[in-house]
């Protein structure tokens, strides 16, 4: 049976030569990179490397801004609490958008838990956050504005740098969720008022269990982890540093060919659309026409709900899925959608299908054979369709 | 999660019987709600020995929901409508080798969605025709 992976946007195929650089680091060159002889050298010499290849990935000044971490999650917690901590004196106000990663939103709960304020920013249909909404949440309290780059369920693209000004205007720190934008639009964080960014090692075809959190020269940060001098005195713990190679690796490639990739992706994925609603009724779109990741395509099928869908799309071998992965063993819909003004009724019927670099033309022909027969049959046994009919 | 369905539930999922509507029912029950994203509506046919001759089904929802009105479509045909309402949750479940935790209310609505049926043919049955 044919396979055809369109979940890229939970994590994606490591590649070959990802694994090829990663081995040695399990292998022969297992010293410590904090020791000072050859064994420990040669690891060092390793990390070095690869933060220099994740800061080119990122367009930041220094490979002194990269921090690595245990993954997006990590990074994102890293953010939110170092930050507030740091200037806790000056406020004990956030801004965030109601349609950020749990990782932000849960952090941002805890802080709040801490007697910390945090302001939910409305979004638009199409998934902007209000940028009215943001300047008028803003008060001489503000110590943090954390907006995501891009979605990870819909894909759209926040206006960062006119978020990034904003906050620089204001006084108040910037910190971006850049886990689903690094690798997949270019960006340089050097040119940007963006003080902190998180990025993850799995989603951009590295390892799962590295990331990297972006603190711009000068931005007050308490430590994430208490320990060695390891990471700037921020992230104590000896390093992961196969994972750190491998993450490396991974974005020295993304760097080289996101914009190849990305007109790539634009294409097969816009044709997956077409063919949807050229063979497919009560077809529509979720998040931003255009202003949107270039391998994302979230779109609701009236009538229906999503598991019945996904289950049947597994059973011909595609994998896709209703949202983010990480919300899947929830019964609640979605908290983008919902945000985005979303018929409740309809936010049940919605599937992610994110592309990556292995998808062929000949994918998006097979989901398009396999997908109308699965919708009729679905809506022929859904209530709520015939109803529609009547 | 999907991967915890059993082999059972997977295949009423896959070939859910008695799909459709009897355009003649004797009772129709209609339960749930597009928002908790499930929906059910269960049609029987009741003969004059009180025993349901056919039950079919159309739902909105997930997996398990598909699968527990299949089987429970499957468990009272043939019944009385005495013996289809002592029809448990837990028997549709059990029948199905079982659910996830999270997907119990499914095997929920598939006995509401029953005993919805069964109070409208009872409601019928006792108005007087005119």
């Amino acid at each position: 049976m044919r396979k055809v992976y369109l979940d890229n946007n939970a994590t994606t195929r490591m590649r070959e030569e990802v694994l090829e650089a990663m081995l040695p680091y399990y292998k022969d060159i297992y010293g410590n990179p904090s020791s000072i002889h050859l064994f420990g050298r040669s690891a060092r010499t390793a990390i070095d490397a690869a933060r220099a290849k994740v800061a080119n990935l990122l367009g930041a000044a220094s490979t002194e801004e990269i921090i690595f971490t245990s993954g997006g999650t990590e990074a994102d917690n890293f953010a939110i609490r170092g930050v507030a901590h740091a200037l806790k004196a000056k406020g004990n106000h956030i801004i965030t958008s109601s349609i950020e990663h749990h990782a932000i939103l849960n952090t941002c709960k805890f802080m709040e838990k801490e007697g910390y304020k945090t302001t939910y920013l409305p979004v638009d249909k199409d998934g902007v956050v209000d940028l009215d909404a943001l300047k008028n949440a803003i008060t001489d309290k503000t110590i943090l504005i954390t907006i995501m780059y891009a979605n990870n369920e819909v894909g759209t693209i926040q206006p960062i740098e006119e978020i990034a000004k904003i906050a620089k205007d204001r006084g108040a720190c910037f910190h971006t969720d850049a886990v689903q934008a690094a690798g997949k639009v270019p960006f340089e964080l050097k040119s940007m008022n963006i003080d902190l960014a998180s990025v993850s090692g799995h989603k951009i075809y590295g390892p799962k269990g590295i990331g990297a959190l972006y603190v711009k020269k000068g931005t007050k940060i308490t430590p994430f982890l208490y320990g060695g001098h390891h990471e700037m005195g921020k992230r104590a713990g000896t390093e992961n540093v196969a994972g750190i190679v491998g993450f490396g690796r991974a974005a020295e490639l993304a760097r080289k060919e996101v914009s190849e990739e990305a007109r790539k992706l634009t294409g097969l994925r816009d044709y997956l659309y077409k063919g949807m609603i050229d063979q497919i009724q009560y077809v529509t779109l979720n998040g931003h026409p255009t202003k949107r990741l270039p391998n994302t395509l979230n779109v609701r099928f009236k009538y229906l709900e999503g598991e019945s869908i996904i289950l049947n799309l597994d059973i011909e071998g595609i994998a896709v899925s209703t949202g983010s992965a990480c919300t899947s063993g929830s019964l609640e819909p979605s908290h983008v959608l919902t945000a985005m003004g979303v018929d409740p009724a309809d936010t049940q019927g919605s599937i992610r299908f994110s592309l990556g670099m292995d998808n062929t033309k000949e994918d998006m022909d097979y989901v398009l054979q396999v997908l109308p027969p699965i919708i009729s049959r679905l809506r022929d046994m859904s209530p709520l369709f015939e109803n529609k009919e009547k | 999660m999907e991967g915890q369905y059993s082999e059972k539930v997977m295949e009423h999922f896959r070939n859910p019987r008695n799909v459709g509507e009897i355009p003649d029912a004797s009772g129709v029950g209609n339960v749930g709600n597009p928002v908790c994203g499930d929906i059910m509506r269960l049609y029987i046919k009741v003969d004059e020995n009180e025993v349901i001759t056919d039950a079919k089904f159309k739902t909105f929802g997930c997996g398990a929901a598909i699968a527990t009105s299949s089987m429970v479509t499957e468990l009272v045909k043939g019944k009385t409508v005495d013996e289809a309402l002592k029809v448990s949750n837990h028997a549709v479940a059990e029948a199905l080798g079982g659910l996830p935790k999270i997907k119990m209310h499914c095997s929920v609505l598939a006995e509401e969605a029953l005993k919805s049926a069964i109070d409208d043919y009872l409601k019928r049955k006792h108005q007087p025709s005119d």
